[in-house]
This record gives structure tokens, sequence and C-alpha cells, in this order.
């Protein structure tokens, strides 16, 4: 018999990646500045009530929507930080890290043939979740001459009568681009004038290394109920393992998303939600000391980048910078190869995260500072051996 | 800056003044000031080596001794405490809240070495009431550092 196998599942490429994953576990000596993910444990305390939970026996489902005082705890983090207001009976759901969110706020929304426009480079998920959704996705090639912030004009010619959702991912995988309040002002007008909705991915919204926060687009006068906000707890507290995310946003989606959560997932891991609560009510100081050393991280490799004359904007978010390597009259693909081949470092080439990140490398700064000055070093070796 | 750069020396303090300065994101003369201005006002009291002992062939046997004192008119605990920590085998001391008074911790090369100390010197002090000596058996942490550190691999897959 032939394996029955979905169309549209079978369209969507596999992510190219893990091949440099597979090297760099061979190589002995290989450094990686691959991982998308914090090199911190999750903070004591955080884990201590994980095990708590265990030990009380809190092993049942929670409600669909998740434990209803972390459900306060949320609302009362967005209050505080973005001065929005969600009810935490309707407006907020616990998800299975962001990514979930992602995928059932989509399905949620979208009718076969809208369009759902996705500025790359960015995060890999957007679009395959979009295909999956039913959509077609529009993608806005980001630019470095503008820091790969989207632009009023980019999004405008963008747009067409079946938009219905942008998808606004910001602090930015792979770039560490951010969007400022005045920018994000410019970019909500021509989202009202056009009446469509955005999902904001937020889930690096704690690292941040400009002078303000970070700003979300659902603070913005009108925006609110325009906005599904999609956040959690992997990068601000270390906590990918854990799969815990969140959506904020109108009742009336939410109470859509929640019965594709209900029916399919049921309801988010109930040890990760009692350990999220600690987070939210005694995380902040945590938090605060690992920005501080991912700030350090940033510093030191965009001094390095400096002294070895390469090209890279100076990146505000998440925890990775994104050197332009067109010097070099490589694809990103052949530079990142030759790279690991010859120096044993991985990188991830731009490319991975759209066209648009052709000709640009991924540097992840989530890895020790010792770690990072070897793998500076081997570069700028590289560099000099590729320019000679 | 001060905060930070203090947090980053109580961690490394062979780190250099370029690093530093490239990591705090100001140059190398502003932190350069800061540390002689730290120094000055006794903030940085000392750049010290953290050094797991027991990994070497040298004998060093640590205490740390309860002491309850009869504090002084006019002086609380003060004037015992300097008469204490002026002793050079004496490594720390700190004035405690609770069942006892002042902690004292002492390094020696051995047990002989501890009690006498504590017999004929500290013991017979004249405001000291009563000491308890315990010996330490084994460091696992100290100064914020495990000492016999576990070797963790990266374990991360996922690149994006």
């Amino acid at each position: 018999m032939s394996i029955p196998i979905s169309k549209t599942i079978q369209d969507i490429k596999p992510s190219g990646i893990r091949k440099f994953f597979d090297i760099v576990s061979e190589m002995k000596d290989a450094i990686s500045l691959g991982v998308g993910e914090p090199d911190f444990d999750t903070p004591w305390h955080i884990r201590d009530e994980g095990i708590y939970a265990f030990e009380k026996g809190k092993t049942f489902y929670t409600s669909n929507s998740g434990l209803k005082d972390l459900r306060i705890e949320i609302s009362n983090y967005i209050k505080h930080k973005q001065g929005i207001t969600y009810c935490p009976d309707g407006e907020i759901l616990v998800t299975v890290g962001g990514s979930e969110a992602i995928d059932i706020g989509l399905r949620a929304m979208i009718n076969a043939g809208d369009e759902v426009i996705i500025p790359q480079p960015s995060y890999v998920s957007y679009e395959p979740c979009a295909r999956l959704a039913g959509a077609k996705p529009v993608i806005i090639d980001l630019k470095a001459e503008n820091e790969f912030r989207l632009t009023p004009q980019e999004l405008e010619e963008a747009i067409t009568n079946k938009t219905k959702v942008l998808i606004l991912p910001y602090p930015n995988n792979p770039t560490g681009a951010i969007m400022e309040k005045g920018d994000l002002e410019k970019i909500a007008k021509i989202i009202k004038e056009k009446d469509i909705f955005v999902m904001s991915d937020e889930i690096y919204s704690e690292l941040t290394y400009s002078e303000t926060p970070h700003c979300s687009i659902a603070s913005i006068d009108g925006m609110r109920e325009r906005t599904l906000i999609i956040n959690g707890f992997s990068k601000a507290y270390a906590m990918t393992g854990w799969r815990l995310g969140y959506a904020c946003g109108p009742k009336e989606l939410l109470k859509q998303m929640t019965k594709i959560h209900q029916y399919t997932i049921m309801c988010a891991p109930t040890t990760s939600q009692y350990a999220a609560i600690d987070a939210l009510k005694n995380g902040d100081e945590d938090v605060k000391t690992m920005k501080m050393s991912y700030n350090q991280r940033r510093r030191f490799l965009l001094n390095a980048f400096k002294e070895m004359n390469l090209e890279c904007f100076e990146p505000f978010g998440a925890f990775y910078v994104f050197p332009c390597i067109k010097e070099f009259g490589m694809t990103s693909e052949e530079f990142a190869t030759k790279f690991l081949e010859e120096e044993h470092v991985a990188a991830v080439p731009g490319t991975a995260f759209g066209k648009s990140g052709e000709g640009f490398l991924r540097i992840s700064y989530a890895y020790s500072l010792d770690t990072l000055k070897i793998a500076m070093e081997r570069l700028a070796r590289f560099i000099d051996k590729l320019r000679s | 800056m001060r905060e930070e750069l203090l947090l980053v020396i109580e961690k490394n303090s062979r780190i250099d003044l370029k690093e530093l300065a490239v990591i705090l994101g100001v140059s190398e003369e502003d932190v350069l000031n800061e540390l002689q201005k730290l120094e000055k006002e006794g903030i940085i009291c000392g750049y010290h080596t953290l050094i797991d002992w027991d990994k070497t062939s040298v004998e060093k046997i640590n205490a740390l001794i309860e002491v309850r004192v009869t504090p002084q008119r006019g002086q609380g605990f003060d004037h015992i405490a300097e008469r204490i920590y002026n002793y050079p085998e004496v490594k720390s001391v700190y004035l405690i809240s609770g069942a006892y008074d002042l902690l004292v911790t002492l390094e020696q090369k051995s047990l002989k070495e501890i009690s006498a100390f504590v017999s004929d010197k500290l013991s017979t002090l004249d405001s000291v009431l009563s000491t308890a000596t315990h010996f330490i058996l084994k460091k696992y942490k100290d100064h914020g550092t495990i000492l016999e550190k576990k070797h963790n691999e990266d374990e991360r897959e996922i690149m994006i």
C-alpha cells in the first residue's frame, strides 16, 4: 500500500540546518555558535518550584487556558511592562511554547487563500505554519540598510486586498533587530488604515539593549484590538525545555484559539506552569543578570568584528549578531560550510531564515565569553586567509 | 558602570583592562579611573585567587569557631574582634546575630595547631565566654564557585 502523505506537508522543506549540527557533533574541537537558546540554566528557584509541584502531586491537567494564577501573573506582567490590560479570563492562553501560539493563532485567523505577510529574515516557523493554515505567505525582504526594521513603504507595498495578518517578529531572530516606538507608530498607522491584524512575536522582549525597553505594538493607540501578542518563558528565563509560552489578544480570537488548543493539546505542561508562576513573581533579578551577560558578549562580538573590519550593524535585541560576509564572494551557505570545515566553528547561514538572509551569517551569543573569544580568533584567521 | 564592573571582576579579577572596556562599552581610561577610585574608597579590598588546597600536597586544616563574648562598654564588639583578627592565622571574623557573637575562621597546618590556638590564645582572652570549634571536612562550594565541578557537555542541539 502507499503511505498516505498530505500534499501540503510534503511540499514543506525540512530545515536544512541539521547537517551543520551533525558535523559539529563529529568534530572534537568544534565550536558551535549556532544554537538559539540560552546557555544559562533555568534559575534554581524556578526549578525548585517545578520539583515542589511534582512532590505535591500536581501532575494533572490544568484548565485548557492554563492555571488561573499563571494567567493572572501574565496579565500583571504585561500591564507592568506595556501598560496594556488583558483579562486573565478569556484574553490570555497558556501554550506549549511560543511556537504553539504561532501555529494556533494562524489557524484561528486564516481562511484558505488569505495572505499572511512575513518579513524575513525571521524565525523559520512562520512560513510553514502559515502554509499549514492554508494561507499564502507574502514575504517582505528586509534590508540591512534599514537595520532590518520593517519600513512603512515595505509594508504598504506588500498589502493587497487579500492580506489578513502581518507577522511582526521583533526583537528579531536572526538579525537582532528591534523596532522602537517611533518605528511601530508608523507601521501601526498603515495597519489601521488597511484594516489588517498583527501577530506580534515578542518572545525576545526581555532581551533588548537599547536605552528604552521593548515596546509592544499592542500598546499603541488603537492597536490592542488588532494585535495578538506571542510571548513565553524560554528566552527570558532560560526555560526552553519547559515548553511554555502564551498568547494575549482580543477574546473573540482567543476563544477560537482555545478550541484548537483544547482539541489538540489539552493544556500546557502542569509542572512548567507552576514553575512559570515563580518565574514571573521572583525572576526579575535573574533576567537582569542574564541580560547583563548577553550585553557584554554582544559588545565583545561587535568590537571583534570592528577589529577584523567585518561589516555588521549594531543589533539591540535577542542574542544574535548578523554580520555581512558579502565581500568574500561566497554564498552564506558556502561561507558557513568552509568556516566549519577549516576552522571548526559552526554559524548559521543567513539564508536559513529566508532568501534575504543571503550574504549574512547568524552568530548566536548564547555562549560563554571564553567560547566566543576562541571563535573570534578563528574567524579573524579565517577571513585573513580569504582576504589574502 | 560601577555595579556592573564590580560584578564582572568579582568573578574574574584577571580580566584585562581592554576586555573590561569592551564588554562594559566604555573607554579603558574610564575603567582604570573607576578601578582606582574603587580601590581608594576601600570598595575593592584586594584581588585574591581561589585555591582548592585539597588537590595539592600542602596540608591545610580549616575550622569555624563560634565565639561567645562579653561586649565591652563603649566599644561593643569591635575591640575584642580586633584582638582576634590581628592573629595572622585567623582568616575571617564576622559578627553574627543569634546564639553566639563572633564567627572566626581559622586556617592551620594541623588539628594540633588549631586546638593550640583555641585553648591558648582565643579562650584565654578576658571577654571570651565560650568557644565551639567545627572542623571543615570537605569544601563543595567556596566563594560562589563549585569546586568539584562536573564537566557538562553542551547538549543544546536545536540551531534555529
